[in-house]
């Protein structure tokens, strides 16, 4: 690593201030940051860690009936404390990289990075959540802007992530045999007003909608309503874990899997 | 006498556990001389390319920097010798390049280091070795092995004729026999098959630490090595020039080896040349990502096996060609590997009468690659294994009963490649495979998986190998640089303890356990009265070290051998004591006495008298009571088992599942039945591994696209199920004191051709023909064959 | 440079560190203790979990000056001052879950994380949660098995399926 100074504000306040220098990064629970600086892959002068502000951790339910998880929340604390109410989302952090992982990673950290292979871009985006910063609400479907890339701006701060509870969805995750991130993850989520399909790992833009299957599973939530339905390999990504066929190919199977998992 | 679960045969519980266990394990990182520096290599990021220039003046300015070494510093210096020479199939020496520390004029794979900064801290030499400039002009990198071959090639080596190390034939008098049987077959199966280059991943990775004392021009060197004297000698003379007598090589706990640390790295040499240059001790830590790209790494054959049968489908000829990948430079054995290794094992357990094994060694710009657990024989099981499942398929017959026609039954037998096998009972090992593995439930089995829309698959493997490397004479004959016998010092104490040194080194094999329970056995005594010491030049006796399963058949023979000479002498003591004749005297539970008579002595009065030889045949003997045996084998040992495995395939993803694996093992004698469990549960974790997931690819510029954990997958605990293992099998080897054959590479050896085989029935089950997906059989794979 | 001050195996700890240093450096450079490995750069391996506020983390993964305050436990601390070892531990050695013993404190901190939530877990939630931790020798049977027997479950006969 290259060396950098290093603060631990306890409040979102000193660390905006921390944050607002040059080249100063935040570090939410490091799980894919610190590995990233060891390759010296990056250089910020400064890291400034979330992980004393206590004011942006904890899940609790919004007077709009959402799930409200604090950005600096481990994917642990969500797989405990969004069991009863989003139990698929509690799964999917349950299911994040492994317990000693879950135990120091955050959902903040992880939708800012928003790595195409990473679980929670796909959650977010099939709940149509509300992305909160420090300095504004984003919604997911402006958020994610493809691989490594999001709307957030320099120094801007995930507090919050507001998730309207769906009333069946389940996340199904086909893994990469050696990081275990989704080779695809696909999030279907339905609510009143139609299903939404987020699809993780897949995709060379990243995190993206399934449109065609939303639209199918709208009309009829069943797993018949998306049988034999296919993303093209355009535009999929192609690596030595599975080519873009296979990924496309992925992508049905798991959407069909998790429409019979929803619940 | 020795406590009933400590002595030959005691599941005795490991002593060195409890070191582990509590955070006490003294490994080579934990290792820290006073006053050391740290070093960094910079390496090359490009595959193939000419050194242009090497600017280091930056970089020795820089905070902390003590010293910027590159190739300039090791001109006049040896490279790193390899350790065999295989003479090719017309009489010719193969191809030797030079190995140098630092690279020399040219980078030849993406990792070859080019310059080595030593500073104050680790963080601080990587900072300046940012700061080096180098120049470097591409050239074509030479990856696929055949086109390395081609006309016209880029060469790896300028200095060399070819790409080519050697194109071996054996037994190259075979050859027109073979040809003729394979034309008059009955049937002929081929297939075409990879065995793919691994990774071999020892959880600890390697490190260097140099020291030097200027008082006494003694260098010591700290490292990660399954065999530190072979480190002394290949380093201290081929290398750096030091005499033995002045140079200490330890190798402390050790994380876990698989071959990978047998062999003699750049950064061992140049940790101990920079102590003395710099006078500070000088540590090297590798992380896992440069372990990727500087341990020798395994396997990558690309094979065509042709079986030929008659009419009965007996077995009549076996023919063979393999391209070898030896990477950019030869590591020290890896010449043997796919000859000796390899071509020697390709009868497998059956009595083919014409085999012919050809072996093309290429130099490509990769990681050079050498021994990893197995070595030469998974690439030999994994074909002939393949083969005789496809053959089954094509001829409708019963694999097993295929493979049962054709077995050897007769002991002792000579292959026709080389070998002769002492002993081994095939049937008899198939039989306890075919009970412990529930072989008549599996349909059972099957449709119940099919009711759950899985596809399920059986497959069988039988292996034989050779371990228990090996009688010096013959190896010298095939090209060994190298004796292959081992040592061991007995010393018994004044008052009965004894202390073993033994060359074999442990580095999870639990020598400390199990020696102690064969010397407990042969004087009587508690285990816990006798200590292993291992792995530190300064107080063991020249040793070749832990490979090739070969711990307990040679080093174990070795100890025996020393303890027979100690009690032999202490026979004599005792005959004194006594007043007896020497012939009259017997040892048992420690206690020496007279046959026929009441006179006894016990151990410790006879270990005392030795020391203290107050009452003592001085005349005869001299005092003290430490022997010491070198012990070269006559023959490899030939252990064998038969595995089945038991897969489901999910139809719609491709990914395998492995429901059960039985393997039944042949070891001969067994010391400690709970450590060879544990030796065969591991071998088949990683022979899963390479089968299922395991996989270093590189692009055709040379860049290794598996090069951390993220993208090489290692089997962790949830791909893999409980294993069930026997070895009651058992037919002790004829030719070395235990009878014992050694259990360390069977796992892995025997599991992978099991698996693959079960995942081709599975699918065979589901309608698809399909002949054969190469490994890692991952679930992209499994998918794109079965909707090709 | 700054100072941290931790709390290690129940002993005040403290110092000087940078602020790259990870705890994992902290632990086996500053305070030397050894027994926390480092298997891998991309936080996978497990040779490294400790256990810090009661919950297991990769100590490589996390910097030394995030530990400030906290209570930190690592395989030196969880034996019996007597040398008596815990019932992992013992388990781990009847059951010969162990080979060259470099994973060994990363499976022992693991498997105590796992039973302090789950007491008498799986086969199955045993391999799940083991996910983070490689081992390249035993196969991963013996462990599995250890800590079965570690919870107090009857290991006597156990196969696949």
């Amino acid at each position: 690593m290259y060396a950098f100074d290093f603060e631990r504000p306890s409040t979102l306040a000193e660390a905006e201030k921390a944050l607002a220098g040059e080249d100063a990064q935040a570090l939410g629970g490091g799980q894919t940051l610190i590995p990233t600086l060891k390759q010296r892959l990056a250089m910020p002068e400064k890291l400034v860690s979330l992980g004393a502000i206590q004011e942006i951790k904890g899940v609790c339910k919004g007077d709009d009936g959402a799930l409200c998880v604090g950005g600096g929340t481990t994917h642990a604390t969500v797989a405990r404390e969004a069991a009863a109410d989003y139990p698929a989302l509690a799964a999917l952090a349950a299911h994040i990289g492994d317990p000693a992982v879950r135990n120091r990673g955050t959902i903040g950290g992880s939708i800012a990075n928003n790595d195409p292979a990473a679980c929670y871009p796909a959650a977010v985006l099939a709940s149509g959540a509300t992305v909160v910063t420090n300095k504004r609400k984003i919604a997911a479907d402006d958020y994610f802007k493809g691989m490594f890339e999001t709307a957030l701006d320099e120094g801007e701060i995930i507090t919050e992530v507001r998730f309207p509870v769906p009333e069946k969805a389940s996340y199904q995750k086909f893994e990469q045999p050696a990081s275990r991130f989704a080779l695809v993850g696909v999030f279907v989520a339905k609510y009143a007003d139609g299903v939404r399909v987020g699809v993780t790992g897949a995709s060379e833009g990243g995190v993206f909608r399934w449109t065609e299957a939303e639209a199918a599973l709208s009309a009829d939530f069943s797993t018949g309503a998306v049988e034999g339905m296919a993303r093209p390999a355009d535009g999929m990504m192609s690596d030595l874990h599975g080519s873009a066929a296979y990924r496309a190919h992925l992508v049905g199977v798991m959407t069909r899997r998790a429409v019979a998992a929803a619940s | 006498m020795p406590k009933d679960h400590e002595g030959i045969g005691a599941g005795t519980k490991r002593r060195e556990d409890v070191r582990f266990l509590t955070g006490a394990g003294n490994y080579t990182d934990d290792i820290n001389v006073h006053g050391q520096a740290h070093v960094h290599f910079l390496r090359s990021d490009v595959a193939h390319g000419r050194l242009k220039k090497v600017d280091t003046a930056a970089a020795e300015g820089m905070p902390g920097v003590i010293r910027v070494f590159t190739g300039a510093d090791f001109e006049g210096v040896g490279g790193l010798p390899c350790g065999w020479c295989v003479t090719d199939r017309h009489g010719q020496p193969m191809q030797e390049p030079a190995h140098p520390v630092l690279a020399q004029g040219k980078v030849r794979h993406v990792g070859d280091p080019i310059a080595a900064v030593v500073a104050e801290t680790a963080e601080q030499a990587r900072d300046a070795a940012e700061a080096i400039e180098v120049e470097i002009e591409d050239l074509p990198a030479v990856i696929d092995m055949k086109a390395a071959l081609e006309e016209g090639a880029t060469k790896v080596h300028d200095d060399l004729t070819s790409n080519l190390c050697y194109d071996w034939g054996f037994v190259e008098e075979n050859r027109e026999a073979v040809d003729k049987a394979i034309k008059e077959a009955a049937h002929v199966t081929t297939l075409e098959l990879k065995n793919q280059r691994l990774v071999a991943n020892p959880m600890e990775p390697r490190v260097a630490v140099g020291d030097f004392n200027r008082g006494t021009g003694e260098h010591t060197l700290y490292t990660t090595s399954q065999n530190p004297h072979v480190i002394r000698l290949l380093m201290g003379a081929f290398v750096l020039g030091i005499p033995e007598h002045k140079l200490r090589v330890v190798a402390p706990d050790v994380g876990g080896g698989f071959g990978s640390k047998i062999f003699h790295y750049a950064e061992e040499a140049f940790c101990t040349f920079a102590a003395k240059a710099v006078n500070r001790p000088v540590k090297w830590t590798s992380s896992r990502s440069e372990a990727f790209i500087s341990d020798a790494q395994g396997r990558d054959h690309v094979t065509k096996i042709e079986l030929a049968l008659d009419k009965d489908n007996n077995f009549t000829a076996i023919r063979t060609e393999t391209y070898a990948n030896m990477g950019a430079y030869l590591s020290t054995f890896a010449p043997s590997v796919p000859t000796w290794l390899h071509g020697t094992l390709m009868a497998g357990n059956y009595k083919t009468p014409n085999i012919y094994v050809n072996v093309k060694a290429v130099f490509t710009n990769t990681v050079p690659v050498d021994a990893y657990r197995g070595a030469g024989r998974p690439e030999a099981t994994y074909q002939l294994e393949r083969v005789i499942d496809k053959a089954a398929r094509e001829l409708g017959v019963d694999p097993i009963a295929l493979r049962r026609q054709n077995f050897v039954t007769e002991f002792p037998y000579a292959t026709p490649v080389a070998v002769e096998y002492d002993t081994g009972d095939y049937h008899g090992t198939m039989d306890v495979l075919e009970k412990m593995a529930d072989l008549s439930g599996f349909e059972a089995r099957r449709k119940e998986s099919e009711a759950r829309g899985k596809l399920r698959g059986l497959g069988l493997n039988c292996y034989i190998e050779a371990c228990g490397i090996a009688p010096s004479q013959l190896v010298g004959q095939l090209g060994a640089r190298a004796g292959l016998y081992e040592s061991a010092t007995v010393r018994v104490n004044a008052t009965g303890g004894i202390v073993v040194m033994t060359g074999s080194h442990s580095h999870g094999q639990g020598h400390e356990t199990t020696f102690p329970q064969v010397i407990a056995d042969m004087i009587g005594i508690d285990a816990d009265m006798i200590e292993i010491e291992h792995g530190d030049t300064a107080n063991t006796p020249m040793g070749m070290g832990t490979y090739g399963s070969r711990s307990i058949a040679v080093g174990g023979s070795a100890m025996v051998r020393a303890a027979e000479k100690v009690i032999n002498k202490a026979k004599k003591i005792a005959a004194h004591l006594m007043e007896a004749s020497e012939a009259d005297v017997e040892l048992k539970d420690g206690q020496f006495s007279v046959a026929g008579t009441d006179k006894s002595v016990a151990w410790g009065d006879v270990t005392l008298a030795a020391y203290v030889p107050h009452n003592y045949p001085l005349d005869e003997i001299e005092p003290g009571l430490e022997e010491t045996a070198f012990y070269d084998p006559s023959n490899f040992t030939y252990p064998a088992g038969a595995y089945a495995c038991e897969v489901e395939v999910d139809p719609e993803t491709g990914k395998v599942e492995i429901k059960r694996f039985a393997a039944a093992d042949d070891f001969g004698n067994i010391i400690n039945p709970m450590i060879v469990d544990g030796q065969v549960h591991g071998g088949i974790g990683q022979g899963i591994g390479q089968a299922l997931l395991e996989n270093c690819v590189y692009d055709e510029s040379g860049q290794i696209l598996s090069a951390s954990f993220m993208d090489y997958a290692m089997p962790r605990a949830d791909d893999v199920p409980f294993y069930d293992v026997d070895h009651s099998s058992q037919t002790p080897c004829t030719h070395n004191p235990l009878g014992v054959k050694g259990c360390g590479e069977a796992g892995a050896i025997g599991s992978p051709p099991a698996v693959v085989n079960a995942v081709i029935d599975a699918l065979h089950s589901g309608g698809h023909k399909v002949d054969h997906i190469d490994m890692p059989v991952s679930p992209a794979r499994v998918w794109a064959a079965m909707n090709a | 440079m700054p100072q941290v001050s931790m709390t290690v195996n129940g002993k005040p700890a403290s110092g000087d560190v940078e602020g790259r240093t990870l705890l994992s450096s902290f632990l086996r450079d500053t305070l030397g203790l050894t027994g926390t490995h480092v298997g891998c750069d991309t936080s996978q391996c497990g040779a490294c979990v400790v256990h810090v506020d009661g919950e297991a983390v990769k100590a490589c993964t996390m910097f030394a000056l995030e530990a400030e305050g906290a209570e930190v436990a690592t395989i030196e601390g969880q034996a019996a001052p007597d040398g008596t070892l815990n019932a992992i531990q013992a388990a781990f050695q009847e059951h010969h879950g162990l080979q060259c013993g470099f994973c060994t404190p990363g499976m022992v901190m693991s498997a105590a994380a796992l039973l302090k939530d789950n007491p008498k877990p799986s086969e199955a939630e045993i391999r799940d949660y083991l996910e983070g931790n490689l081992c390249r020798c035993t196969g991963y049977h013996n462990i599995v098995k250890a800590i079965m027997a570690a919870s107090g479950q009857d290991v006597g006969a156990i196969a696949a399926e």
